[in-house]
């Protein structure tokens, strides 16, 4: 009976409901687009901050601590000599183990790794450093996974006047802008190199553009560095650039020492990607190397990140008040052409809380279209608004579904509230009798 | 003691601010009493109806029906007994535009207990409209609506019948309809009261009471209701089976003046 009575009422009021509808749909799409970027942003906004290069740094535990700190190589003033190219071997990390990084707990939040080994170098008596790199190299992993990664990716923001480097081109190197200019280096030049008493003749593939010191500095393939300075196999340090979730109070404790950590609160750090659990996960699976986070990159990608989720939720809890606002004077309009048919029920003997429920049902019903409507428009919106401002398409997570059933619910409890109260308030004995 | 009233009315005022609408009202009815209410525009009729039909509390004073003190009662209390022992009769009919006849009926049902569309088709037979069960209002001419009012009034087996101005909105002809069923109801022992201009609708009650300014002006005796048999439907009268008791006897009606 009760779904016939609000099925009828539905029926009656064909306009008014329309008008719910729509208003229920407006407000929904709004609200779920904002909601399926905000979980996508994450992703969204980490992918374009990885552009501004590496969170960790992957060096080995022999290594300088200060020289750690500051990320420091080798002096270029000093003379290149074999001497000072030879380091002990626990200064260095075996590059066939390198892999490993991409096999850890939190893997596919690597998004690119490279690795470096600086040499001393001299062009035309000009002491320079020439780093050994991975340009674009392509790992087979145990587990059958191929990964494309190296410093073309990670050095995204670079700017190339020519072809990139390529792994296999052993003497192709890339020359930063001002050493190129004070050389007088073009694409495509030619010059020689010496390390210690080997020289080498390269080409200039692509003068680079770094806007920091590595403008200074020739990129050569990694096989190239570890030929000139003997270090076969071996890098001094990686970058690695890492999907992070943004740090808060339980992540900065467990960076200074995880072992301060209860059981539980270690499990949820470990399985989260915190910049400090992928460091300890590198640590683990790469026991000769210690990770340090670029604390300021990895604070700022989570400052972002944290104050454009919060001005998404904002955003939908206003776009939620005002659809709320909006069919609140559709209600309350509705409940008052019903006034006579309300006073009835009422005089019949219907309690305050079974008209309320016929009122509601009807409500529901007629929201639910509205938000099924709006799910799938606000869906589409989501993927205007990846494809505009992120140049992607949003995944829709599947947690959407439920919490737009939760918006519909909240707009419509919130926008039938001054209703449900004249509802409450309405008696029958002003309405039959037309006083 | 309340045995043999099923209405106690004692002192009882209603007031609007400065206006009283009623002013120190004590009537009793007898259960089965056919009682008509009469008086001006602003008499208090309808304030008095309101009051007896839980619609509405008195401002003083002390209503019982059924034995039942009403000025104890919470608002879930009046809103029980609306629903178990009155039966509602509008001028305007006020049904529910978007069910039919049979539905109507049924919505009375589903608040009080459970939907029975036997019996709703049973109490439409009552009122002559058994074929007219799965109309509409808008489909249903006025007399017929009315008639559907008053099958949604007597469902649920009330106690009490009140019907505010029943002839009202109906012409002649209708008229003669509702008020052949009033009588019928009154045959089977109902008790009615109905609140009214109509001086040929009072004359049917067994008892007149006059409202003046609120207060109580008359309260007289009839005499028993006139003899029934008008047809509701061309060939076929009222349920003989249903409106075949006695009329009560004349000894039952009561008088009190206030």
């Amino acid at each position: 009976m009760i779904c016939k009575m609000a099925l009828g009422a539905l029926g009656r009021q064909k306009r008014k409901n329309r008008l719910i509808i729509l208003t229920v749909a407006l407000g929904v799409s709004l609200a779920a687009a904002l909601l399926g970027v905000m979980f996508d942003v994450g992703d969204k906004v980490n992918q374009e901050l990885k552009s501004y290069g590496a969170n960790l740094n992957v060096v080995p535990r022999g290594a300088s601590m200060l020289s750690e700190m500051y990320l420091l190589e080798p002096d270029s003033e000093e003379t290149a000599t074999s001497e000072q190219i030879e380091k002990p071997a626990d200064n260095f990390i075996a590059e066939d183990e390198l892999f490993k990084i991409k096999m850890i707990f939190w893997a596919y939040n690597i998004v690119d790794f490279a690795p470096y080994l600086t040499v001393p170098a001299k062009i035309s008596d000009k002491k320079i450093l020439l780093t050994g790199t991975w340009f674009n190299k392509r790992l087979s992993l145990p587990t059958g996974d191929v990964v494309d990664t190296g410093m073309t990716n990670l050095k995204a923001w670079w700017k190339l006047t020519g072809p990139s480097g390529d792994d296999q081109d052993l003497t192709g190197v890339l020359v930063g802008r001002r050493l190129a200019s004070e050389l007088d280096l073009k694409p495509g030049a030619s010059f020689q190199v010496q390390v210690g008493d080997k020289a080498k003749d390269l080409t200039v593939r692509a003068v680079f553009d770094s806007g920091g010191p590595d403008d200074e500095r020739v990129f050569a393939p990694l096989a190239l560095a570890q030929e000139l300075s003997g270090h076969q196999g071996l890098v001094e340090r990686v970058e690695v650039s890492a999907l992070t979730t943004p740090e808060n109070d339980l992540s900065r404790r467990a960076a200074l020492n995880p072992g301060s950590l209860s059981r539980v609160e270690w499990d949820t750090w470990y399985c989260t990607a915190y910049i400090s659990s992928i460091a300890y996960q590198l640590e683990e699976i790469l026991p000769s190397v210690r990770v340090k986070a670029i604390r300021q990159v990895a604070e700022s990608e989570g400052a972002i990140l944290g104050k454009i989720q919060l001005m998404m939720i904002l955003l939908t809890i206003m776009t939620l008040i005002c659809s709320a606002l909006a069919i609140s004077n559709l209600v309350t309009a509705g409940i008052m052409e019903r006034s006579v048919e309300i006073g009835l029920l009422k005089a019949l003997g219907a309690s305050n809380l079974s008209v309320i429920f016929l009122f509601l049902l009807e409500l529901f019903l007629v929201a639910l279209v509205g938000g099924v409507l709006g799910y799938v428009v606000g869906f589409g919106l989501a993927q205007v608004i990846g494809l505009t401002v992120f140049g992607s398409t949003v995944d829709i997570k599947t947690a959407v579904i439920p919490l737009t059933g939760l918006m519909v619910l909240a707009v419509t409890l919130m926008g039938s509230l001054p209703a449900l109260r004249a509802l409450l308030s309405l008696r029958p004995t002003e309405v039959l009798h037309g006083r | 003691m309340s045995d043999n009233y099923i209405l106690e009315i004692y002192g009882v005022s209603k007031i609007y601010g400065a206006v009283a609408a009623l002013k120190d009202v004590t009537v009793k009815v007898p259960q089965g009493q056919w009682v008509a209410i009469m008086g001006p525009s602003g008499s208090g009729k309808t304030t008095l109806m309101n009051i007896i039909g839980c619609l509405d509390t008195p401002s003083e004073g002390r209503v019982i029906l059924d034995g039942l003190n009403l000025g104890d009662l919470s608002h879930a209390g009046l809103t029980a007994i609306r629903r178990e022992s009155i039966g509602l009769i509008f001028q305007e009919f006020h049904l529910i535009s978007y069910l039919t006849a049979l539905e109507n009926v049924m919505v009375a049902q589903y608040y009080h207990s459970m939907v029975d569309e036997s019996e709703a088709l049973a109490a439409l037979a009552r009122v002559g409209l058994r074929e007219r069960a799965k109309h509409f209002p808008k489909q249903l001419s006025g007399g017929e609506q009315q008639r559907v009012c008053i099958a949604r009034a007597l469902i649920n087996h009330p106690k009490l019948i009140l019907a505010d101005e029943p002839t009202g909105n109906l012409d002649e002809a209708n008229e003669r309809l509702v008020m052949d069923i009033l009588r019928q109801l009154r045959a089977q022992g109902s008790t009615i009261i109905v609140v009214t201009h109509a001086q040929e609708v009072a004359n049917q009650a067994e008892r007149v009471i006059v409202l003046e300014h609120g207060r109580l002006a008359q309260d007289r005796l009839n005499g028993p209701p006139v003899e029934l048999g008008v047809s509701l439907v061309p060939g076929q009268g009222l349920n003989e089976t249903l409106f075949s008791e006695e009329p009560r006897a004349e000894s039952s009606f009561s008088r009190k003046t206030g």
